[in-house]
């Protein structure tokens, strides 16, 4: 299919002979293409795309490669005459048929046409047809829409007034009404239970919280679930797991040898500020400058180790600058990326190609992040400078969250731990404009400052991190708002308003929902920056609580439910899967924090790829050493160890980031490999086998079929149909008896499903043939995913 | 579940295909023409890869990872010999950075290689007596003594040779091939990484240089492991018999049906799939590891050593399996060559786990007919210095050297029995025809039918390439 319709383009283009047949030609659009032009052609939703992603590398924001003196970016650049010529001009507002563009983008010949052919970027016959219509209609250019501060639209107009719930509402099914879309009815309240806790907990409903749901019949008791679920400690742990993913948290250094660091209480004190709903404005500046805050506080000191989460390397050999400089880099790309939503880094080697960002504003960003008193290469052993010195003394008083039984055998011990601080003595680091981005090519030196184009520097502000944090939470910011809720609004709902959350420059992709987009992110800022307030307006909404069922129709109109006319399903992530099968096993230790710990994983691995350590130098873990006790065995999955250079498989399978760079979204994959995890690994055999025990001595025995829909209704969280439960009994009896058959068959079986103490007392058979149909249950789609 | 029902979800669920990149493991072009179409038409350019007829279908590549020492294999230097002891003229040096290893050094002693080199082939390559095996085969190989990279040490250079970039978060090359190209077994990943290690001095690796990075993680590298779990989890527990997890499978399937007619999810379609590919992994892999029925003349060929599984022999062994079935990217890594003392032991040592199995891989590919289209590449990340690093004791090593170092390529379309570049006399710089590490990646490209400027993989608003914004296809070592 995708040949034939190349196969017609290329026809088209070229029987567009000369500009001379152009007005005619497009007169006729029907001709052009399948897809209808829209009646007013709009510059940031129709016609920036398109001239950024094929135009701008040459005819943008980037000097040194523009090309025949031509920017497209600017109305300016674009309207002025073409270099010598005086009476040729690329655009003509109202005039295509004077347009240069317009001719050199349908010139036949190849010498002549744009964009080239070497830059294998086409037009197609619709998107000529609109660059055409949008100068016609006099070629209006338009601030970037992510660059203008958002403003609290007005309501829209709906035709359906029963179904909103609240303001969210009233913009989402204005836009299914335009795409002549129907809400779907509300999900059974069972459903909803489940896809709730795991969106605020990321655990799934305990059997009591399902009961006292369905029983509670007064009209908010949906409502007052969601509130129960905020305030319950589990939520910090959730909203801390994507955290972990942008703030690129490890649990070692990240290169060659790859050593380990501590770096836990940090992720600790970002659980205790989710917990305690503190400002995302506050969350955030502590964590860029809490150590300039006046008397600075060591919670607000731990919170700057955001900035150290970056790869240090330890390896033998390097240039210590280089990899300085790599630092100093990674802290800016990341502060671009998880907070303006932007890509500064490239302009890292030269200006932003996309984005209005010269390379001297970004530099200019990096200078802020240039003044840490560190080294780029740390020997081995050493905790890299600067870093603070946290005593049980601390624990009482400024870091009380922090749970460190573990990291304090004795009231002598100390954790070293990387923070930020500033450079003392000759004043800040100058920085330079580094030429190609190489550490040793000093170009001009710069002054720390944002860049101009989002928001201009105000010179009161100090030139340090904890102004460029007030620059960043400044009422007029276009930018951090938007991403901030667009973010959250990815955690809930699966896919952003706007789909690249890592980008709101040109090349990112167009929010589905703008008016809404602002009026969240202008409510965030009216509510001082109250993210439950934000979570609870998301799924309080009749939108969150729709069925997810699927129309063939819907499907039709909207495969990947931008319009949101049906709830949200997709795959969990890996963390909420292994927590739920620890969670409906009973196996969960749902303690808080503390240091990170080592469940099982197939041995062998980190050897593998590791170098033993020899009699003069130490290098790093050889082994992986998995915890034998319940308390760290069973914990939630943020917790599970991570080594940068061989993170765990599980984690990897499933899709999630190996926190080598700030990562906002992650790809949803469905692969063989993950059947084999939830098939294989041992903890799922191990979690299976716990809670088949557990229903057997429970169970009368001539009612095993009671233990089948329990064990049903505590992980499906519904109650099996019949024609389900008649076929997992049916595979239950089989079971039974080809293990009754079978007894050594089944002592193995038992043995290789971990160390939770088998229940002697139990037929093994039975036991064997409950735990492999929970295991079932744990592989099904409905388990594995929000529906 | 029979291969008709199989494809029959499959087509089911084209759309979520399209949606959520859920693709089969070796889903052929299937996968990643759908992926790109999603991208829109702009990105429709990858799905019509190849972009032209390919000479190569699959690749090998046997990285040396520690960096070999190319003036004791490939690089002959009888200057260096003539010269020991003698200090490298600054003239030749001409201030190339230097690792933090031999940056305090006062002194650059030149010291000559104590191996003997002869003269092997039509062509008359020189080739170090430590590699007796590869020199009776030099008439099969190109060999590039002129590589270079701008890495000078291990994790940023093998990162840079093997995702384009020194720092960390682009695809490995052979990622980019299970993207661009899929695989011709359906029952088995496009790219299969096998590690084995010498007794030399080892530098760690990481995963995430076989890792997707921003490529969908179908397409990260699965690592075969010698053993008895060659693939992770991929082995039922002892206990469960194959009729049992048939027919967990099939109660799987079943109720996964079901949820799938009352939701309409093509996403739960999918998942039905991934499960019977699961399963059918589960009997491809132990039929490709199982070597037993392998002739004798194998063991002969590729030595003892292919006998015992994690071996380098082994793993070539594999190597040609895993080709022979239709696996397009095979990545080996054998640890151990970073000699920054005992250049000379060391390197014998290595060598001698090397030497003989990599020249039995490519007479195993030739007589089975598969060279012509298998590209079998043996190099490390850069080549090791000219002078002593410390004092010249008869324990002398070499540093690491990113100018110049030497890396062969057989079969798939390069010219045979070929020595291309020419390095100085003493083994510094490139007199002529350098071949940078962009060169090279575009240059693989080339030989598996892809336009390496026009492969492209759109991420936060960029056309990322594996070869960066540079690399130029070395034409003249193409046949």
């Amino acid at each position: 299919m995708l040949r034939n319709f190349s196969h017609k383009i290329w026809i088209i283009a070229a029987a567009v002979l000369s500009s001379l047949a152009l007005t005619a030609y497009f007169t006729q659009k029907t001709h052009t293409s399948e897809q209808e032009l829209p009646e007013t052609v709009d510059y940031n939703f129709h016609i920036r795309p398109l001239l950024s992603d094929r135009c701008f590398a040459c005819h943008g924001p980037d000097e040194k490669k523009r090309q025949a003196g031509l920017r497209l970016d600017t109305p300016e650049g674009a309207f002025a005459a073409l270099g010598d010529k005086k009476d040729h001009f690329a655009i003509v507002p109202g005039h295509p048929e004077q347009s240069t563009l317009v001719q050199r983008i349908h010139a036949a010949d190849p010498e002549e046409r744009m964009p080239p052919a070497a830059t294998h970027l086409n037009l197609t016959e619709y998107e000529k047809a609109l660059l055409q219509r949008w100068i016609e209609q006099g070629a209006v250019y338009a601030p970037h829409w992510a660059f203008t501060p958002p403003v609290k639209a007005p309501l829209p107009k709906v035709r359906r007034n029963n179904w909103a719930r609240n303001e969210l509402d009233v913009f989402l099914l204005a836009k299914m009404e335009e795409k002549g879309l129907k809400p779907a009815p509300e999900a059974e309240k069972n459903r909803l239970l489940r896809r709730l806790c795991f969106d605020i907990t990321g655990l799934p409903p305990t059997p009591q919280q399902m009961q006292q749901f369905l029983q509670d019949t007064r009209p908010d008791a949906y409502e007052r679930m969601v509130d129960t679920l905020l305030a319950s400690p589990a939520y910090g742990e959730r909203m801390t797991m994507n955290w972990l993913d942008l703030a690129r948290y490890s649990d070692t250094h990240g290169y060659q040898d790859d050593l380990p660091r501590i770096m836990w209480p940090w992720r600790d004190w970002v659980i205790q500020a989710f917990n305690t709903n503190m400002p995302y404005d506050q969350f955030v500046s502590w964590q860029l400058a809490g150590d300039l805050l006046p008397n600075a506080t060591k919670a607000q000191i731990l919170a700057t180790g955001f900035n150290r989460n970056h790869k240090i390397t330890q390896e033998g050999g390097v240039i210590d600058e280089e990899y300085r400089v790599e630092y100093v880099a990674d802290r800016t790309n990341t502060f671009g990326k998880a907070f303006l939503g932007l890509t500064v880094e490239c302009a890292r080697c030269h200006d932003h190609k996309y984005d209005p960002i010269p390379t001297r504003d970004y530099y200019a960003l990096s200078a802020f992040f240039n003044n840490v008193p560190e080294k780029g290469f740390v020997p081995n052993l050493q905790t890299p400078e600067p870093w603070m010195a946290i005593t049980s003394a601390d624990l009482g008083a400024d870091l009380p969250f922090l749970n460190a039984q573990e990291a304090f055998k004795t009231p002598k011990d100390t954790l070293r731990l990387m923070v930020m601080a500033e450079q003392k003595g000759h004043g800040p680091r100058p920085t330079f404009i580094l030429r190609r981005g190489q550490y040793d090519q000093h170009g001009d030196s710069v002054q720390a400052s944002a860049p101009r184009a989002i928001l201009p520097w105000d010179a009161n502000l100090p030139a340090n991190r904890l102004g460029l944090s007030q620059w960043l939470f400044d009422p007029k910011h276009p930018l951090t708002a938007r991403v901030t809720v667009n973010r959250i609004w990815q955690e809930i709902f699966g896919r952003g308003i706007v789909a690249t959350p890592d980008n709101f420059g040109m090349q990112g992709a167009l929010p589905t929902h703008p008016e809404l987009l602002d009026w969240l992110a202008c409510d965030l800022q009216e509510h001082h920056w109250d993210l439950k307030r934000l979570i609870r307006q998301m799924v309080t909404s009749a939108a969150y609580r729709q069925s997810a069922e699927i129309s063939a129709d819907q499907l039709e109109k909207d495969p990947e439910n931008k319009w949101l006319a049906r709830g949200a399903s997709y795959r969990w992530p890996y963390e909420f899967i292994r927590d739920q099968v620890l969670a409906t096993s009973g196996l969960l230790i749902p303690q808080i924090g503390g240091p990170s710990v080592k469940p099982y994983q197939p041995p062998g691995l980190w050897e593998e790829i590791s170098t033993e350590k020899t009699a003069n130098a130490f290098r790093g873990e050889f082994s992986y050493v998995p915890d034998t006790s319940a308390a760290k065995m069973y914990r939630r999955s943020i917790y599970t160890y991570n080594k940068r250079t061989i993170p765990p498989p599980g984690h990897l399978i499933f899709d999630a980031p190996m926190r080598d760079l700030c990562t906002l979204t992650r790809t949803r994959t469905s692969t063989p490999l993950q059947a084999l995890v939830l098939l294989n690994d041992r903890q799922v055999l191990e979690a299976a086998r716990a809670l088949a025990q557990f229903y057997l001595k429970n169970t009368p025995a001539d009612q095993k079929e009671t233990a089948i829909s329990a064990a049903f209704e505590r992980i499906v969280c519904r109650k099996p149909q019949s024609g389900e439960q008649k076929s997992l009994t049916a595979f239950y009896r089989q079971q039974e008896q080809h293990y009754r058959d079978q007894p050594s068959a089944a002592r193995e079986l038992l043995q290789q499903s971990g160390p939770y103490p088998i229940d002697t007392t139990l037929n093994p058979a039975e036991t064997c043939a409950l735990m492999l149909s929970i295991q079932i249950l744990y592989n099904l789609d409905e388990v594995l995913s929000k529906t | 579940m029979e291969k008709e029902q199989l494809d029959h979800f499959l087509h089911l669920n084209r759309r979520s295909f399209l949606a959520k990149t859920a693709i089969g493991i070796g889903s052929l072009a299937l996968g990643s023409l759908l992926d790109a179409c999603e991208r829109g038409e702009t990105e429709a350019v990858n799905a019509l890869l190849p972009h032209f007829a390919p000479k190569a279908k699959r690749v090998i590549y046997l990285f040396q990872s520690g960096a070999p020492s190319q003036l004791e294999l490939f690089d002959w230097k009888p200057k260096l010999r003539e010269m020991h002891g003698q200090e490298l003229p600054a003239s030749v040096r001409q201030g190339q950075r230097l690792t933090g290893m031999t940056a305090n050094q006062t002194n650059f002693p030149l010291i000559g290689s104590k191996i003997d080199f002869k003269q092997y082939g039509s062509n008359g390559a020189w080739v170090s007596d430590l590699m007796p095996h590869t020199a009776k085969i030099v008439d099969e190989l190109c060999i590039i003594q002129t590589m270079h990279t701008e890495a000078i040490n291990h994790d940023p250079a093998v990162t840079f040779f093997q995702t384009g970039n020194q720092q960390p978060g682009r695809p490995a090359i052979g990622s980019w091939m299970s993207y661009g190209l899929g695989s011709e077994n359906s029952n088995l990943p496009a790219f299969i990484v096998l590690l084995s290690r010498g007794q030399g001095n080892i530098q760690p690796l990481a995963s995430r240089v076989w890792g997707s990075a921003f490529l969908p993680s179908i397409h990260q590298g699965v690592q075969l492991r010698g053993g008895a779990d060659p693939v992770l989890y991929l082995k039922d527990p002892a206990g469960l018999d194959s009729l049992s997890r048939r027919q967990m499978l099939d109660e799987i399937a079943h109720l996964n049906q079901k949820h799938l007619e009352a939701f309409g999810d093509p996403e739960t379609g999918t998942r039905i799939a991934q499960y019977e590919l699961s399963y059918r992994m589960q009997t491809a892999v132990p039929e490709l590891m199982d070597i037993s029925r392998e002739p004798d003349q194998s063991f002969r060929m590729y030595g003892a050593d292919a006998m015992v599984p994690g071996t380098f022999a082994a793993n070539c062994l594999l190597a040609r399996r895993l080709s022979e079935r239709g696996v397009r990217f095979v990545q080996l890594y054998h640890m151990g060559w970073d000699a920054h003392t005992d250049v000379t032991g060391m390197t014998s040592r290595l060598a001698k786990d090397v030497d003989q199995a990599s020249a039995a891989l490519i007479t195993d590919l030739k007589q089975r007919g598969m060279l012509e289209d298998t590209l079998v590449i043996w190099g490390g990340e850069f080549g090791r210095t000219n002078y002593g690093q410390g004092k010249i004791t008869d324990n002398y090593g070499r540093d690491h050297h990113p100018r110049c170092f030497t890396i062969w390529m057989a079969g798939g379309g390069v010219k045979p029995g070929m020595v291309y570049g020419k390095t100085d006399e003493f083994g510094y710089n490139i007199e002529e025809n350098p071949v940078h590490v962009h060169d090279f990646q575009a240059t693989l490209m080339h030989l598996m039918g892809i336009d390496h400027e026009r492969f492209t993989y759109l991420y936060q608003g960029r056309r990322f390439r594996l070869t960066d914004i540079s690399g130029k296809v070395v034409q003249d070592i193409i046949s």
